[in-house]
């Protein structure tokens, strides 16, 4: 009998086999009419071939290790739940590290999720077009895992409940929102840089490993694992993004100063996003991992270095808004945190004034910063505090056009002056907190203009519900903008000293280890 | 510089004067008290006296800072758009020449924040 | 001369693969932090299927990794045998 043995494909093979060879050329409608959008933004493809599949994983193997990793994560998230592991917690301040998670960053997963669903579609390339549809089930999937793992807490904890009807309406939340309503109503080479490169890439390790690093070290097994379950699916992300930047630049010299713009932009925008981050990272975990200042060093100057040594082959070049990061890494989180310290009325989680060991570990951190800027103001609330006159600050603050946080940052040269910068557009004046939100305007002002800025919504009456009467007797602005906000005034605002969270996280622990 | 778009790409301010209610926005920033995190928002009538500001905004906004109290008006320097400018304290802001969304700044030499920190 | 890294989530798979990063590349460096360890290497650092099933004790593919997997730096080229990081220059 002939036995015939066949050769077993190499990985490539494979997957060139079952993604690749599936895709052709349209004959029953022009190709410029199936996509549409892949040429507007003025980059030049002229051989879509030559697009490298970084991470060659078939949907068979797809889901198979998803699968996998499914199983691990439920099953941790079980043992977590069944055995009371909230109250394993280092001390309940870190459970508002969650709210903050919940409200600001999960919703971008969904947003991500739909921006690659969006985005696949649009591009020609088998390629990217697979690359795209896998992360968008990956991103779907973190939203989902995330929910999941974050729904125990709020079982047990204030501010878990509503995060998607605050997400698109909180003050602070206007931040991380419209960073993603800027991508998704880009094109889709924009998106890619945007998404898959800047903030994906560049910017990932800023984000997840101080949130879930964060959780490791303050017993959080549930955080933990989302968060790692969910990093494994990044790296394949990040292969996308950089891939994408990489086959722009070979396929034509052309492409370079809008990819360059692009990632210019992007980088400072999602810097901005990220100091919510940094500010969880030195104020609200009880056990700290590592300060921004050390995280930014590590995962932007020294990692990041190495990436933009790598693309300076193409002509790229180190974002403009690094050498102001730079100057930035010593503030942003102080400064951030006693905005929300102030607006702590309106706030989806609590806020507190470290105690004294924690100002000296951030003193110690911030040697050149901490002490003579910061300290002064936060030894004086926690006094003020002590005396029964916590510091709740009840007027709406200016905010910036374009990142949409409040104006608290300072000149570059000089931590004692707010950074003020504006424009005149048709006849209109806009404001902006830095020299690159400014660019980012005057680039494209016909997008900003639009902008939904909290304080001016509020102004103009949109932050209320149907029944609030502002000509009633009585009325208060700052209770109707909560109500309008779903927000149980009283339980998941204001400070974390004397709330529900403290008394409860303190009782049921308390109860664990007594009979 | 316009926006790269598949189509026409103009669309209307989202913060238009007519869209307060018949107020006008206004940012008031004290300089060198950076406990007060931002410059505050505003939103007032175009016939307000510019002298509310000093007697009731101000205190009733940045009341909680303990140098409130010392202010000396007659001293404040005044800067609209980052440039020196002098309030006329019986007049209307519309009168004062300020337009929807203008910013000022005022400075109040020698209260420098909590232990001469610009807090 | 930069860096390229790998971080895994602590488990018993993963010791196997570190332990086979560790022989194959002897410039590494290894960092260990709560449930993740991160390895830097200057310039290039490369997985190999044949250590890791000699640790391991059983058949290995190397997109199994990806269940351990928590971030990268550097290119990547992914085959049959090989899962290779490198900063080209």
């Amino acid at each position: 009998m002939d036995m015939r043995v066949k050769k077993k494909l190499g990985i490539k093979e494979r997957y060139t086999v079952m993604t690749r060879d599936l895709g052709w050329e349209t004959t029953f409608q022009p190709m410029d009419d199936v996509f549409p959008y892949d040429k507007f933004e003025g980059i030049k493809i002229h051989d879509w071939d030559k697009w490298e599949d970084p991470f060659r994983l078939t949907m068979d193997a797809y889901w198979k290790y998803q699968a996998e990793k499914e199983r691990k994560l439920y099953a941790i998230i079980d043992a977590f739940n069944q055995n009371n592991g909230h109250l394993g917690v280092t001390d309940a301040r870190y459970i508002n590290t969650l709210k903050l998670f919940l409200t600001g960053v999960s919703p971008l997963e969904y947003m991500a999720h739909r921006g690659f669903a969006h985005t696949g579609r649009q591009m020609r390339g088998v390629g990217p077009r697979v690359a795209c549809q896998m992360q968008s089930l990956d991103e779907i999937r973190h939203i989902q895992t995330q929910i999941h793992s974050i729904s125990n807490y709020n079982k047990y904890y204030n501010g878990f409940h509503d995060f998607t009807h605050m997400h698109s309406r909180l003050w602070y939340l206007s931040v991380p929102r419209s960073f993603f309503d800027d991508a998704i109503t880009a094109g889709p080479f924009e998106y890619m840089v945007a998404i898959g490169f800047a903030f994906e890439y560049v910017l990932t390790n800023l984000l997840f490993v101080p949130f879930v690093s964060g959780a490791a070290y303050n017993g959080d097994m549930a955080a933990t694992t989302f968060g790692f379950s969910a990093q494994s699916d990044e790296a394949r992300h990040m292969t996308l993004g950089l891939e994408c930047i990489k086959f722009m630049l070979e396929q034509d010299p052309d492409n370079l100063p809008i990819v360059q713009r692009w990632i210019d932009k992007w980088t400072w925008r999602g810097i901005r996003v990220l100091m919510l981050v940094g500010t969880m990272m030195d104020y609200m975990l009880p056990k700290r991992v590592m300060s921004w200042k050390e995280a930014w060093e590590i995962y932007f100057e020294q990692n990041g270095g190495a990436l933009f040594n790598d693309l300076a082959r193409y002509g790229i070049k180190v974002p403009k808004c690094a050498e102001q990061a730079g100057i930035d890494k010593e503030h942003i989180t102080h400064q951030t945190w006693a905005a929300l310290y102030q607006y702590g009325a309106a706030t989806d989680f609590h806020t507190w004034i470290p105690n004294p060991e924690e100002l000296d570990w951030l003193s110690a951190k911030y040697p050149n910063t901490f002490d003579k800027y910061y300290r002064p103001r936060l030894e004086h609330w926690a006094e003020e505090a002590k005396k029964g006159n916590r510091f709740y600050t009840k007027t709406l603050p200016q905010l910036c056009q374009v990142c949409q946080v409040p104006m608290f940052f300072t000149e570059p040269d000089d931590p004692t002056k707010i950074s003020y910068r504006e424009s005149d557009f048709k006849e209109e004046k806009y404001h902006f907190c830095s020299d690159p939100c400014k660019e980012i305007f005057d680039h494209e002002p016909e997008k900003y203009v639009q902008a939904w800025l909290p304080t001016h919504q509020v102004f103009q009456g949109n932050c209320f519900t149907e029944e609030a009467d502002p000509a009633a007797p009585g009325f208060d602005p700052l209770a109707e903008l909560l109500k309008y906000y779903h927000f149980n005034n009283g339980r998941d605002n204001m400070d974390f000293e004397g709330s529900e969270d403290q008394k409860n996280f303190a009782a049921w622990r308390n109860e664990s280890v007594k009979n | 510089m316009a926006v790269v778009a598949i189509e026409k790409y103009e669309f209307s301010p989202a913060d238009s004067q007519e869209k307060f209610n018949g107020n006008q926005v206004l940012y008031i920033g004290w300089e060198d008290h950076l406990m007060f995190c931002a410059p505050f928002a505003f939103a007032f009538p175009p016939t307000m006296i510019f002298k509310e500001i000093l007697d009731k905004v101000i205190p009733d906004a940045f009341g909680y800072h303990p140098e409130t109290s010392k202010i000396d008006w007659s001293q404040a320097e005044w800067f609209k758009s980052g440039k020196s400018w002098k309030p006329d304290v019986n007049k209307s802001l519309v009168e004062n020449g300020l337009k929807h969304k203008d910013v000022l700044r005022f400075k109040t030499p020698g209260l420098k924040g909590i232990k001469g920190s610009c807090s | 001369m930069s860096n390229v890294f790998i971080a895994f989530q602590t488990n018993e798979e993963s010791r196997c693969i570190i332990d086979a990063i560790i022989q194959d590349n002897p410039n590494a460096t290894i960092n260990e932090q709560p449930a993740m360890i991160k390895i830097d290497v200057p310039d290039s650092l490369t997985i190999k299927r044949s250590t890791v099933e000699e640790k391991m004790g059983r058949a290995f593919d190397l997109q199994e990794l990806q269940i351990h997997l928590i971030t990268i730096s550097g290119h990547l080229d992914e085959s049959d045998e090989e899962f290779t990081l490198s900063w080209k220059q």
